[in-house]
């Protein structure tokens, strides 16, 4: 990624599996505050970009990659479910624009890591 | 990783933002797409489909924040839906059930249904929604599965709405769902339009439950009044799709229907500033759905075509002399009263009767009223019912009797189980007081 003008950050949602199922018209409840919140950014230009994971996946590691499994998802009960890239002023205007994220009431967890930039030289 | 809204990314939606996204999108769709796979699956495989439907629109709430809503909503959630079941028919056993045979059911479900041009989609979808209602109110279910049954498939509503509504725990939702879907399979009930011999009384069973729903969906307010009002607006919508086929276009179809258009154009005007009830006299008739009236009338009007006289035609034409009337004074309590006569000489209801004695008072004056209520058949029955003494006393009152209209009322307030009703006696003992 080349040089952005405004340090970036990545929010990494981590969602728990365990809450009950919601009925339909609670689900439209949730997704609809999910895109506020993300409608919410783009109007401020704080918004990047973002996709959505599937659950499954790989994970490799030893030597040459030979030790292959279907990921870390049977050891934690979060599974990584989507991120956005946002642009912020500092890690701490990014962490408060974090808290908008409507998961908290369902146990998501959101992990805000600033991504590294080149120094300008 | 895609920019938001994904507007120029191949095969994705157009921007769609909050405002776009219909209302009860999530329901609606659970609603189009349970009916669609439980046909293709059959009726002992409505769980399947109920489960990988929810499942799809789980993924759905979960991934379109991040991607966008797609342009076809059906489509995405159909595939999705149809993945899960392939998944599901594949891994699982399933018994009896030759598992190959089913497996390529499920996987011709897509490629038949969603590549399939949009207007011939929509019709399966129809079709599909239409037969479900002759399922899940089959009669060989009890009446309060088959409402169950319904507002889960048809509606799309959860468990705890379903109880919410109902004002039953949510466990004994879930078992009279369980039981439901049991008895199709043991029955082998398959997802068909019931034969020409046997129409009228499956038509009449199924209007059966649309009454139940809106009748629920109308009472006094309690809970959450949304999803009440969700409930006859349900009602109406599954009446509507039986008067637009052929198997449920039918006089009674459309009286029931003007019943429930009458009914709900008063819905704006029945909760007071304070938030109380208000009763019919009371209500600020500006404030009542004249295009809910206008349908009102068209329905009645269609009604009419057949020589047909259903218990719904009655009960429409007592709405619509309400709808239709300029006040409470310029009602036509006259052509009321005769509906009840006529309701009474078909079913000797005491909750009729109790409704006829007002007509008798609102025209002949409270004593008369008062005889009525002497006179009930199966009175007894009624002792219990807080309705039949707040009549009383109203009648009392208006007799010049506060002291009797108190105790009326009274007993009353003793025995009425929602606060909302509470409330409205409340008002009027202190009306009697006065």
């Amino acid at each position: 990624m080349s040089t952005p003008e405004k340090p970036q950050f990545l929010l990494l949602f981590r969602n728990r599996d365990d809450s009950p199922d919601p009925t339909p018209d609670e689900m439209q409840k949730i997704f609809g505050q999910w895109m506020e919140w993300m409608k919410g950014m783009k109007s401020k230009g704080q918004f990047v970009g973002a996709d959505r994971l599937q659950d499954g996946g790989k994970v490799l590691r030893g030597t040459g990659g030979a030790t292959v499994t279907d990921g870390p998802f049977a050891e934690t009960k979060e599974i990584v479910g989507g991120y956005v890239i946002i642009s912020a002023d500092n890690l701490a205007k990014a962490a408060e624009i974090a808290k908008g994220c409507p998961g908290f009431a369902f146990g998501t967890i959101v992990e805000v890591r600033p991504i590294e930039q080149l120094p300008a030289i | 990783m895609s920019s938001f809204p994904p507007s120029d990314a191949p095969g994705r939606a157009p921007p769609a933002d909050v405002a776009s996204v219909v209302d009860h999108l999530f329901r609606r769709e659970a609603g189009r797409i349970v009916a669609i796979l439980a046909r293709r699956f059959g009726a002992e495989h409505l769980h399947l489909a109920e489960d990988v439907v929810q499942d799809a629109l789980v993924k759905a709430m979960r991934t379109w924040p991040f991607t966008g809503v797609p342009g076809n909503p059906t489509a995405w959630i159909l595939h999705v839906a149809r993945n899960r079941a392939l998944d599901l028919a594949r891994h699982t056993r399933l018994g009896r059930i030759r598992q190959q045979g089913f497996a390529r059911v499920v996987e011709e479900c897509l490629t038949d249904a969603v590549r399939a041009p949009a207007p011939q989609f929509e019709e399966e979808i129809r079709d599909s929604q239409l037969r479900m209602m002759f399922v899940c109110c089959n009669p060989v279910l009890p009446v309060e599965g088959q409402v169950a049954l319904t507002l889960k498939v048809l509606c799309g509503f959860g468990e705890r709405e379903i109880a919410a509504a109902f004002l039953v725990g949510e466990a004994a939702i879930a078992k009279r769902l369980v039981r439901a879907r049991q008895a199709l399979r043991a029955r082998r009930v398959v997802v068909e339009l019931p034969s020409a011999a046997e129409l009228a009384p499956r038509v009449d069973a199924v209007l059966q439950v649309l009454y139940l729903l809106f009748s629920e969906g109308y009472k006094a307010s309690h809970g959450d009044t949304l999803l009440r009002e969700d409930l006859c607006a349900e009602a109406i919508r599954l009446a509507e799709l039986l008067a637009a086929n052929p198997p449920g276009d039918r006089p009674a179809t459309h009286a029931l229907l003007a019943l429930m258009c009458f009914n709900a154009a008063r819905l704006p005007a029945r909760i007071g500033a304070n938030g109380g009830i208000l009763r019919l006299a009371e209500q600020e008739r500006a404030l009542w759905d004249h295009g809910k009236i206008r349908n009102g009338v068209a329905w009645l009007e269609a009604s009419g075509r057949g020589g047909e006289v259903s218990r719904f035609h009655l009960e429409a034409g007592i709405a619509a002399c309400h709808a239709l009337a300029p006040s409470d004074e310029g009602t036509d309590w006259r052509q009321i009263l005769e509906f009840y006569d006529e309701l009474l000489a078909r079913d000797a209801s005491p909750v009729v009767a109790l409704n006829r004695a007002v007509a008798v008072a609102k025209l002949r004056g409270p004593a008369e009223g008062l005889r009525s209520l002497e006179a009930l058949p199966g009175r007894a029955s009624l002792e219990g019912y807080h309705l039949l003494h707040a009549v009383a006393g109203q009648l009392w009152l208006e007799a010049g009797e506060p002291d009797k209209a108190e105790a009326s009322l009274r007993r009353a307030h003793a025995l009425a189980t929602l606060d909302a009703e509470r409330a409205l006696l409340t008002r009027r003992l202190e009306e009697a007081r006065a």
